[in-house]
């Protein structure tokens, strides 16, 4: 029932502003199952990505976001669906869909035994941006002018050959992100990036993103544990045991889910309980009154309340809030 | 700012795979530099083999050969490295799984034979360097007979070689699905082709069943063809060499395609069918 409400608005939405050829990331139908599994891992999921948006794959442990992130990333085959990236089908042309994306994995990809600077050099030289050339010295003065930049960017310019394994949690991810972007991607897949930093790195990290969305416009599409990552997010999909069962803005899920509550106190209960009922609002007795309405009633309501009121109180859900609820319902 | 990593325009440099097959083989060779102790492990374990083994055939099986079983062992040696680094050192795939690097190769807009064949020219270098220093060890120290020849020629069959092994491995890490798995398995591919290659000792006359087992080693093709090469002109060559060097040339070409093209197309779809 939430679901599919949500879905009709998100979907009555989209097809009002974007069309599909204004989606980076197409997905259609797409299913996994794992070898030796009974149930999907992914089942019957299908969403767009706006270009140039920040999209975020919301979801409890399990739920199927990074098997929808391997996929897309061309890393493991789906079991049947349709997707288009930037344009190409995944399935026919993956490796046009590995020039136009950029991936951060949840766990660090560097080699560590080699040094920051190998490991940029590894992939601009991978992706076919420089010449290969064994030594620092070796490599075009372009690519030695734009690494230094970039170590002085991500403030690692007195540890660029030092030893990845040296590097703090944040500093590794820092560099994971700057190496995946040396290709000029159209979209960026973050999984979990922040997973692991502590809060101060959690905060820079975000802050460096925005930059890079700020000046490229790039696409990003996320996944996350953390609520409030995905409150900024353009367009999010929560996902549960493999399904889609939400989908839309923050605040359209927000609005289309939950609505807002007054909470009312009054010293005289009994007549504050018989004139709610009287007025045919639905209502929650704890220690406060807890009415669920749109905002724009609230005024109403409160007019029509004759009984001498002690506390007036509204609480509008966040978006953790709306997460626990989609999610224990669908449990 | 962010300018300094997005360039407005990348464009790629030409020969695109063989750039990403140097960046591997580059990156493999930085490796193998940057561990003492597979470096040292590496130099010494063919000395002591060379000069353990050719001193005790030699003094002890010797004469019943009629030929010189120095030359014969270090040969048997210089094929067995140069089929067993690359093909070791492709199993390392395995171990970058696990630890999620591979995920770094795999994402990268190059063809996956690419990728393998990469590693592959990594440890190429890797075993060549062995084998030089086999060579001049076994010359300087050891007594082994090199014609100038047979030293030209053995330049792109020990290439050859190496290509064999890592085409080899590639099959076997294929085959493993963890680094675990391919502990176990490798010895017990590889043990028994030792042994029945003629590596350490001739096997010109086997048991039906030994023979049958010897023609299905890969390993003994490679001894095969180096002591092909080495024995040209050699009294001796009728009595240690199995086979014309141009026949084990072709079966290990033959063998390297249908090990090469399997391997890496079981080992991909291992990664991505999961």
């Amino acid at each position: 029932m939430v679901r599919q409400s949500v879905l009709s608005t998100y979907d009555g939405v989209r097809s009002q502003q974007k069309t599909p050829s204004e989606a980076i990331v197409f997905v259609q139908d797409l299913v996994k199952r794992y070898k030796k599994s009974s149930k999907n891992a992914v089942d019957h999921i299908s969403f767009e990505v706006a270009s140039g948006s920040l999209f975020a794959f919301l979801g409890p442990n399990g739920a199927g976001k990074t098997t929808s992130i391997s996929i897309l990333t061309t890393t493991l085959a789906p079991t049947s669906g349709t997707v288009r990236i930037a344009g190409y089908d995944l399935a026919t042309q993956a490796n046009e869909v590995r020039k136009h994306i950029g991936i951060v994995f949840q766990k660090p990809t560097l080699d560590l035994h080699l040094t920051a600077e190998e490991n940029v050099r590894l992939h601009a030289t991978l992706y076919g941006i420089y010449p290969y050339r064994m030594t620092y010295r070796m490599m075009p003065k372009a690519y030695r002018d734009q690494i230094q930049e970039l170590a002085e960017m991500l403030g690692i310019a007195d540890s660029l050959f030092k030893p990845v394994k040296t590097f703090s949690g944040g500093m590794k991810r820092k560099l994971e992100i700057a190496r995946s972007l040396l290709h000029n991607p159209d979209v960026l897949f973050l999984d979990e990036p922040t997973a692991g930093l502590d809060p101060e790195s959690r905060r820079r990290l975000w802050d460096y993103l925005r930059e890079v969305r700020a000046q490229k416009g790039i696409t990003i599409f996320l996944t996350t544990h953390y609520l409030e990552e995905a409150e900024g997010a353009d367009a999010l999909c929560i996902l549960n045991h493999g399904h889609i069962v939400a989908k839309g803005s923050p605040q359209q899920i927000k609005d289309e889910l939950t609505q807002s509550k007054l909470l009312l106190h009054a010293d005289d209960r009994e007549s504050l309980r018989a004139e709610l009922q009287a007025l045919g609002l639905p209502f929650v007795e704890e220690e406060l009154f807890s009415i669920s309405l749109a905002n724009q009633q609230m005024h109403k309501v409160l007019k029509a309340i004759e009984t001498p009121l002690t506390t007036v109180k509204t609480f509008t859900p966040s978006l953790e809030d709306v997460y626990l609820q989609i999610i224990r319902q669908e449990d | 700012m962010i300018q300094t990593i997005i360039r407005p325009e990348v464009k790629q440099v030409r020969f695109v795979t063989w750039n990403a097959m140097m960046t591997i083989a580059g990156r493999d060779i930085l490796r193998f530099l940057r561990d003492p102790m597979r470096l040292i492990f590496s130099l010494i374990l063919p000395l002591i083999l060379v000069g353990g083994l050719t001193g005790t055939l030699q003094s002890n099986l010797g004469r019943a050969v009629n030929y010189d079983l120095t030359t014969f062992s270090i040969i048997g040696m210089l094929a067995m490295n140069l089929f067993q680094t690359p093909m070791m050192g492709i199993t390392s795939l395995i171990e970058e799984r696990e630890t999620d690097f591979s995920q770094e190769l795999f994402i990268a807009p190059v063809s996956r034979y690419a990728i393998i064949f990469g590693k592959i020219l990594g440890e190429t270098t890797v075993a060549l360097v062995q084998c030089i220093e086999i060579i001049l060890s076994g010359l300087l120290l050891f007594g082994l007979h090199l014609s100038l020849t047979a030293a030209l020629l053995l330049i792109p069959a020990a290439l050859a070689t190496c290509l064999f092994g890592g085409a080899f491995g590639t099959l076997l890490a294929s085959l493993s699905s963890s680094a675990r798995a391919a502990s176990q398995l490798i010895p017990f591919l590889i043990m028994p082709q030792f042994l029945l290659s003629g590596v350490f000792t001739p096997i010109r006359v086997l048991p039906w069943y030994l023979d049958i087992l010897s023609k299905l080693t890969p390993l003994r093709y490679v001894v095969d063809l180096l002591r092909g090469i080495i024995y040209i002109g050699d009294p001796a060559y009728n009595q240690i060499v199995l086979m014309n060097p141009i026949f084990n040339l072709l079966i290990i070409g033959v063998l390297f395609v249908i090990f090469m093209v399997a391997g890496t197309y079981l080992f991909v779809r291992n990664e991505r069918n999961r």
